[in-house]
């Protein structure tokens, strides 16, 4: 669904560059994370796919098709295939919960009727029936982000970016996103990730590609925040901060992750 | 749908900008008006040339039933003193002075007349007998004028002999000076109007960033996130140009029409109608300024 040959992203020729050389592919359907610290070039990796930015060399592929033999008046159309989700919500404040998402349907020219049917069935999905006529100050954080995600997928795009969709939630209203974004992933749909959150990868045991200084230094499936393999040399304190399960036990916190896994059916039935 | 939604944008986008967007609307209107008085301006030259004014230079005027001079002593033109002056213009003498000449009679008279002060109350109180017949001589050389005036003046059956370029030339310098001058400042306030209508998208761009973020990331189409914007500034500016054909109208017929054409019921003045043939060119002149300065502000400001 997703394929980077070689890409390199320079923004400024003086420095390192923000990818180097990547070489990476996400199959359709997949559930990818992408982690690493600020300036790890996750940010840039999404910018690619969508075609903000135009690699400096290499090819990325967006359903097979080479972005950058996409003309720009086409660029549009790549983009309706392509949901994103935001670390801040990113709602238009005058318009309820309905029209922010229905904004999505009529700027691309469809129908009112098929707004009418369509909205209420995604806000359905992602749990927010019967708040439809609210306004995105009179809803929690979590319940905006399933406002963004609703939005991001009313079109029903093949591939979902979420960048950062956790960054300003608590851990409990961030299980229950994540139960939102593995429900649209089981309807078969792409969703790449890139997350500071350690406790939400380690829960989910998905893909895990890891990013510094622009090169993937780890491409693991059913990973961990944190390397399998033992990092000679990294301070203790370091490793609390990053990782602070032993990541070679296998469920680490057996308890909690039941009741993530609980906080993810309850989300998934709307009650968040 | 599409038409619906960009219908609505551009709405709020009137709605939220409103001081912005009736300075535009002033100013657009202020250059256009400026712009449509030069064209009045030429318009009213073209109705005082009348049908002659391009085609001869000098005008011999024949006697009629009231005239005084004293070559119509016998009273008016008979048709043996035409039948003499013709035979003189086409004489060796004058002929090489002379391109052309044409022979005006009375009825001829009547209906360039009635054309050219078709918008005046004074058309309807004169009669072919009240005009002159006359010989309309085109020029080799303008400025000879004197020689056929000379020979012409005395003779019988001529009531006066005319340059009239010299009598008309004056006043159209006048005119134009003027029109030029009203170009020159609509020029001015023309690229006031680019520039404010440049400003005014970019701050609705700016206040709509959220929604347009939103609009390139859903994939909505250019067309459908710029088309409010340049619409709104095309809205304006033809209000503004519809203000100004409004003016133009309103001068044409309270100033020329109920002031001017009393004071000088021997001017032909334009119609407040003709004056309206302006407002499609003014109109289309604002939805050019409002386009070429939206699309510009656009590529640099609202990036697709």
């Amino acid at each position: 669904m997703i394929r980077f040959e070689n890409v390199t992203k320079v923004y400024d020729q003086k420095a390192r560059p923000a990818l180097d050389s990547i070489n990476l592919e996400i199959d359709r359907g997949e559930f990818a994370f992408l982690v690493g610290a600020s300036g790890s070039g996750k940010s840039t990796f999404l910018r690619l796919v969508l075609k903000e930015d135009r690699a400096s060399s290499g090819a990325v592929y967006v359903a097979g098709q080479n972005v950058a033999n996409i003309s720009s008046w086409r660029v549009p159309r790549l983009r309706r295939g392509i949901g994103v989700v935001f670390q801040d919500f990113r709602l238009l404040p005058q318009k309820t919960v309905f029209a922010n998402v229905a904004f999505a349907m009529q700027v691309i020219g469809k129908s009112r009727s098929v707004i009418r049917d369509t909205v209420p069935e995604v806000l359905k999905t992602v749990g927010l029936e019967g708040k439809e006529n609210r306004l995105p100050h009179e809803l929690s954080g979590g319940e905006q982000q399933r406002v963004a995600i609703a939005r991001a997928v009313v079109n029903r795009p093949g591939i979902l970016l979420a960048d950062e969709p956790t960054g300003n939630l608590d851990p409990t209203t961030s299980m229950g996103i994540m139960g939102v974004l593995d429900k649209i992933n089981q309807n078969g749909t792409t969703v790449v990730m890139a997350t500071h959150d350690d406790d939400i990868v380690n829960e989910m045991r998905k893909r895990v590609v890891e990013l510094k200084n622009g090169v993937v230094i780890r491409d693991e499936a059913k990973a961990l925040y944190t390397s399998m393999i033992p990092v000679v040399g990294q301070s203790r304190r370091l490793r609390d901060a990053s990782g602070r399960e032993e990541p070679q036990v296998v469920p680490p916190r057996a308890g909690s992750r039941a009741e993530a896994r609980a906080e993810l059916r309850t989300a998934g039935e709307g009650q968040a | 749908m599409r038409l619906a939604f960009v219908l609505s944008e551009i709405g709020s986008g009137l709605r939220r900008n409103l001081s912005m967007v009736i300075s535009v609307i002033l100013v657009t209107f202020v250059s256009l008006t400026f712009v449509g008085a030069a064209g009045m301006l030429q318009l009213q030259i073209n109705q005082m040339k009348g049908y002659w004014y391009d085609k001869v230079q000098v005008a011999i005027f024949l006697c009629s039933d009231g005239s005084t001079a004293p070559g119509c002593a016998t009273g008016p033109a008979t048709p043996e003193q035409e039948a003499n002056l013709r035979k003189l213009l086409q004489s060796p003498a004058v002929a090489q002075y002379v391109n052309d000449f044409q022979y005006e009679s009375k009825d001829d008279a009547y209906k360039h007349f009635k054309e050219q002060f078709s918008n005046s109350p004074i058309v309807d109180s004169v009669t072919p007998d009240q005009l002159p017949a006359s010989f309309r001589i085109n020029m080799k050389d303008p400025e000879k004028y004197e020689i056929i005036s000379e020979t012409f003046s005395s003779q019988a059956g001529v009531e006066t002999v005319i340059d009239q370029r010299q009598l008309l030339e004056r006043l159209f310098s006048a005119m134009n000076a003027a029109s030029l001058v009203a170009v020159s400042i609509a020029g001015v306030m023309i690229i006031c109007a680019i520039l404010l209508i440049a400003t005014t998208i970019r701050l609705s761009a700016f206040s709509r960033r959220r929604e347009t973020g939103i609009m390139r990331l859903v994939g909505a189409s250019k067309m459908v996130i710029q088309l409010p914007f340049i619409l709104e500034g095309v809205i304006a500016a033809v209000i503004g140009a519809a203000l100004a054909s409004g003016t133009l109208w309103a001068v044409a017929h309270f100033f020329l029409g109920e002031v001017m054409s009393k004071q000088y019921p021997d001017t032909a003045f334009i119609s407040p109608g003709q004056t309206l043939l302006l407002a499609p060119a003014l109109i289309g002149l604002g939805v050019v300024l409002a386009g070429i300065s939206s699309l510009l502000t656009l590529r640099r400001y609202l990036r697709v």
